[in-house]
């Protein structure tokens, strides 16, 4: 793959993706220090801080949708699916990244996935859990949600597997259950460090619960290997059909600009741009905070910019396919799409879709800018911006003007879709900083693999 | 009074996986059958040592996979055809690539849903004692230190010969581990 300096046939050159001089004990205490320490730093609780009172907010959002229904939000006729949808796909989208670093760099043997994999993985849990809140909210009676799943009912009805919708239950359920799976598995052998050095017996219980007896048997281990292989074998075609199936809820329909074949791979790669640009705004802030570059080296945040860099230049494939298709079909409806999208009522919002995803990544193709943290953030807060904007302009410039004139509206969010939306940052932002304070951010059993005592040393 | 329970076995503590692995390899030449290792992360040498290849596991995910294929075209295809046949469009009932990704889903969320309650049963896990755990230092299993333990169920144990066995391979420690 790389004709720099090879070392021998089986093992290419790699950059150190783990500071120098450390030990088994070094790596065990530096990481687990962060959940033993009895003080948070002050970045922790102003975190937590911020990421609580939206949490509230989202409450507040939510009670009042549920005591008054749909019609706070700005959703009418044709523009029915708006806010609710586009927060979906994001959220969505972001957690593709977490699957992405645990399990097809695990398959691809790239040595860096291992100190970002757990965080990303919980990214990945949070991300889905406020995802999953918005197809539950949406459908104005949230109390029978569960009408979406095949059960025997009384009502002796059942859904239809031929819609995308339920497509999308199985999708989102079987992300969201194998996901928090291959989280967990990765934490036993971690949760049983935790137990083993647990100076309060609460917590080690606490702790040695979920360990579940891991004991770090050689017999163990290599069943667990085993199985870890094959949940990230899974994972990977799981993670291309999630968001290809989300793709499907647009692409089954007729609407001009959803219509398209394009959608599923365009889709992905979008998923997987908008997860890393996040995954990077957790890292950045999280390596200064606790004082990791050790671990999340430069070359750790100049991968996942090259990742982005790919990605983005794919999602900018699509977006020129997408105007190509509509020149190229003769179909009046495409065209006026394309061509209400750029210069119509919502033209700004396309165009700034365009500095985010599209320009804006052009600085990742200099090495300074993927290794400089501040330029990194920048960036990363301009493509998390943009692939919300995408959402916004598939949903919303699609159906405000579809086939009859005389059914065209525009569609304007109040201040509750606004709050919802923010509302689940903060749902996020409290899940991650909970996270980051009760449980390992880094595998400590991977990263003890990568420590130069880990070889054994041949001698016969 | 307590009754006395016999000794779980004898456990040597080693500080680097070189000098573990090589123990493991003269455990077993030394004809010992009823031991096992302990290792703070996953070492493919000390797996070959103690002569694992392979597992159940693979296939029981197979088996999980395809159960979970034919349940969910059961289901898709009772409720559609059978038991609430819709017509939508005047498309055929058993439109089955409508279907497809249904079934995939399935497939995964059985296979996934097997290869961890596998792992873990075939693991014996979770598990509420281990008498391993009654050795102070075991507690270093989980963080830097590398352990073997002859169990005294061998045929070939014996308290006195097999400690000095396992002291002749270890620099750390050597020490009993109570039921």
């Amino acid at each position: 793959m790389d004709s720099a300096p090879v070392q021998s046939r089986q093992r290419p050159y790699k950059p150190p993706v783990l500071g120098r001089g450390q030990t088994f004990d070094t790596v065990t205490d530096q990481i687990s220090s962060v959940v033993d320490r009895t003080q948070q730093p002050r970045a922790w609780w102003i975190g937590f801080g911020i990421g609580f009172v939206l949490l509230n907010l989202l409450l507040v959002c939510v009670s009042c949708l549920f005591a008054w229904g749909t019609g706070i939000w700005g959703v009418n006729n044709p523009v029915g699916w708006a806010f609710a949808i586009i927060n979906f796909v994001w959220w969505i989208g972001i957690g593709h990244a977490g699957t992405l670093i645990s399990a097809i760099l695990l398959l691809l043997r790239q040595d860096w996935r291992t100190s970002i994999n757990r965080f990303a993985e919980a990214m990945t849990l949070f991300a889905v859990a406020c995802a999953g809140i918005f197809p539950i909210i949406h459908t104005g009676r949230p109390w029978v949600a569960y009408w979406l799943l095949p059960y025997p009912g009384t009502m002796m009805v059942w859904p239809n597997f031929r819609s995308p919708l339920v497509w999308d239950v199985f999708a989102v359920s079987t992300y969201a259950t194998v996901s928090a799976l291959f989280w967990f598995v990765g934490l036993i052998p971690d949760l049983a460090t935790l137990r083993d050095r647990a100076e309060n017996p609460i917590a080690a219980r606490i702790y040695g619960t979920f360990a579940l007896g891991w004991r770090g048997s050689v017999r163990h281990w290599h069943r667990y290997e085993t199985a870890y292989l094959l949940l990230a074998g899974l994972s990977t075609p799981l993670v291309i059909s999630v968001h290809s199936i989300v793709s499907f809820d647009f692409a089954v329909g007729v609407i001009p600009g959803w219509h398209a074949t394009i959608f599923p791979p365009y889709f992905v790669a979008g998923a997987i741009y908008a997860g890393f640009a996040m995954v990077l705004t957790i890292a950045i802030p999280l390596r200064r905070m606790y004082d990791i570059k050790d671990y999340i080296t430069g070359q750790h945040l100049d991968y996942m910019a090259r990742v982005m860099l790919a990605t983005g230049l794919m999602v900018c494939y699509g977006y020129l396919t997408e105007a190509f298709f509509a020149l190229y079909s003769a179909n009046l409806f495409e065209q006026y799409m394309i061509q209400n999208r750029m210069f119509g009522p919502y033209t700004s919002i396309y165009w700034l879709l365009i500095l985010c995803n599209g320009i804006s990544i052009q600085a990742l193709w200099f090495e300074r800018v993927r290794r400089s943290p501040v330029f990194l953030f920048i960036i990363c807060m301009f493509v998390n911006v943009g692939m919300w904007l995408e959402r916004f302009v598939i949903v919303v410039t699609s159906l405000h003007r579809d086939f009859m004139p005389s059914s065209w509206f525009m569609y304007y969010p109040t201040i509750w879709d606004i709050g919802t939306f923010v509302g689940t940052l903060g749902l996020f932002i409290t899940l991650l900083f909970l996270f980051i304070r009760f449980l390992p951010m880094i595998s400590m059993f991977e990263m003890r693999t990568l420590v130069p005592a880990a070889e054994v040393k041949e001698e016969h | 009074m307590k009754p006395v329970l016999p000794l779980h076995g004898v456990m040597a503590e080693f500080d680097n996986p070189t000098e573990f692995v090589a123990a493991i390899h003269a455990v077993k030449s030394a004809g010992y059958e009823g031991f096992d290792a302990y290792s703070p992360m996953p070492i493919e040498e000390a797996a070959e040592a103690m002569g694992l290849h392979g597992n159940k596991l693979p296939l029981m995910v197979l088996c999980g996979g395809i159960a979970g294929f034919c349940c969910g075209y059961a289901l898709a295809y009772w409720t559609g055809v059978i038991n609430y046949p819709l017509n939508i469009g005047g498309r055929p009932l058993h439109s089955w690539p409508a279907y497809i990704p249904v079934l995939f889903e399935c497939t995964v969320l059985f296979a996934a849903l097997t290869a961890v309650f596998g792992m873990l049963g075939l693991n014996g896990l979770p598990k509420h004692y281990h008498p391993v755990f009654n050795v102070e230092r075991f507690a270093l299993a989980s963080r830097s230190r590398f352990f073997v333990c002859i169990e005294a169920t061998d045929p070939k144990f014996d308290l006195e010969d097999t400690k000095r066995f396992l002291q002749s391979l270890t620099t750390v420690e050597v020490s009993e581990v109570q039921p």
